[in-house]
């Protein structure tokens, strides 16, 4: 039987397409994919993303704790509400999950994961919290909702509705991108996962479906994982579980601007593995793609560079803002700026391109 | 429930097939396949004069989320293609028993049709299946 977010019954009311996704039934679409991925670019669309894990660490140890366990340094979290993008390794560099940590106050950290990598990687940090002593409360939020408003007008959306007083909607309109702040008991975060500006919200569960109906009342437009999906790839975002996992590391995830090599003294799970094979030189690379062609890019496609060797498709889709089908790829680090897709037997030339494919609003890439 | 016209006739793999005038037979998908696949950004369809047997593969439908074949619900003689498609892949999504054919055959045999579905038995296999 498949979870269900404190949102489900009323994405069934509003007629969504639902497909199941890290265990959890989640809604794929409303009506058309393509038309809330347009929201988000143009206005401002929600999503349920109450799927992901919420969990808070509480203790006197678990600043030093985090330093260890993560791969980028916690030390750069200095004051409250300041947020960090990290990886999680095990010993050998591979990729645990990717998550977001907020420092919430020198004893208490926010740690958001991946919906279908939460019993792992509570297994892992309380594992691993017990093998180094770490004197910590490691606790599983699932009493939260999170809802994302993205897009140029979500702020503004979301601000209006904020059941809080005046100074906690300007402390939340203040919000520097990568930061959070408390409004009453709420948590937002000028966070996301779309390549626009917006807020991520955490609520109370029981307070989830009217924030909701008020944010479409406000005219921001439902909308899928299939439109968080293709607002991602373009923002360049990895998915864990597609772009990374276990079996790959993040140097050859696109990811080696989250690793935090300094200070030197810092040791971190996976430190010792990626050192020797920066040492040795990463054979792979994550890139994007553009295809020349007709056609849309799909995850497990292959890849081949002439002359260099083959890698394959690891995320693919049809962009609706860009009007070509891109993709990441994992490709021999010697690859150049061209290569060959194989779709349905045939294979296709697409180009090779620096990430990501836009950003707020804007391409990035030459068409 | 997906819309079902009581006029046309039906493959199991969700093609529609309509009986022209003439005697030839426009071919497309249903509501329930195009409401499934989601947005529609490509269409794939085949050349005219293609011979095509009954349930070969004879376009491909891409959407957002995957690739599709649709497969001819009787065996015919490409004579037309919706060209109109190459431009405006959503014609499908929005018209699928209308603007959004995709093909029209002159039938190997007079009595194609008599092999598929009607609008019932088609709406009996949605029901039974949760479309």
């Amino acid at each position: 039987m498949a979870r269900q977010t404190p949102l489900h019954a009323l994405h069934r009311e509003l007629g969504a397409r639902s497909v199941d996704f890290g265990g959890w039934d989640m809604p794929v679409h409303y009506g058309s994919q393509i038309e809330e991925h347009h929201s988000v670019r143009r206005a401002a669309g929600m999503f349920d993303v109450s799927h992901m894990c919420v969990i808070d660490l509480h203790g006197p140890g678990v600043r030093a704790f985090l330093r260890w366990l993560l791969a980028n340094d916690i030390g750069k979290l200095q004051r409250p509400g300041k947020a960090l993008y990290s990886c999680m390794l095990d010993e050998s560099g591979g990729v645990l999950d990717d998550l977001i940590v907020y420092l919430m106050a020198e004893d208490w950290f926010r740690v958001v994961v991946n919906a279908g990598t939460r019993d792992k990687d509570l297994a892992w940090m309380r594992a691993c919290a017990a093998g180094r002593g770490a004197e910590l409360d490691i606790i599983e939020r699932s009493d939260l909702a999170m809802i994302a408003v993205q897009g140029p007008e979500a702020r503004a959306r979301v601000a209006d509705l904020l059941d809080a007083d005046a100074a906690d909607r300007a402390s939340a309109l203040a919000l520097e991108p990568f930061s959070a702040c408390g409004c009453g008991d709420w948590f937002v975060a000028r966070t996301g996962y779309t390549g626009e500006d917006g807020f991520e919200v955490m609520l109370p569960a029981a307070e989830a479906e009217p924030f909701w109906r008020a944010l479409a009342a406000a005219g921001v437009a439902p909308c899928g994982l299939g439109a968080r999906d293709t607002l991602r790839l373009e923002a360049g975002m990895n998915l864990y579980g597609n772009d990374m996992d276990a079996s790959t590391n993040p140097l050859e995830s696109g990811l080696a601007w989250t690793v935090a090599f300094d200070p030197p003294d810092r040791d971190f799970v996976g430190r010792r593995a990626l050192e020797a094979l920066r040492t040795a030189g990463v054979p792979m690379k994550l890139v994007g793609l553009v295809l020349e062609e007709r056609g849309v890019l799909r995850g497990h496609q292959k890849v081949s560079a002439a002359g260099i060797g083959d890698g394959e498709v690891t995320s693919g889709t049809w962009s609706p803002s860009l009007e070509r089908s891109i993709a990441f790829a994992r490709v021999p680090s010697a690859t150049g700026s061209a290569v060959q897709v194989e779709m349905r037997g045939k294979w296709l030339p697409a180009r090779v391109v620096k990430l990501p494919f836009l950003r707020h609003g804007r391409i990035l890439i030459d068409l | 429930m997906s819309q079902v016209p009581v006029e046309l006739r039906y493959a199991k793999t969700h093609e529609w097939a309509r009986l022209l005038p003439d005697g030839s037979v426009e071919v497309g998908i249903t509501e329930h396949a195009q409401a499934a696949l989601g947005d529609l950004v490509f269409v794939e369809v085949p050349e005219t004069g293609r011979v095509l047997a009954a349930g070969e593969g004879c376009a491909v439908v891409e959407s957002v989320k995957a690739a599709s074949d649709v497969y001819s619900p009787i065996a015919g003689t490409v004579i037309a293609v919706n060209l109109a498609l190459a431009a405006a892949p959503e014609l499908v999504n929005q018209d699928c028993y209308g603007r959004g054919w995709m093909l029209r055959l002159q039938p190997a045999s007079p009595a194609a049709l008599a092999g598929l579905l009607d609008a019932e038995a088609y709406g009996g296999q949605l029901a039974a299946t949760g479309g």
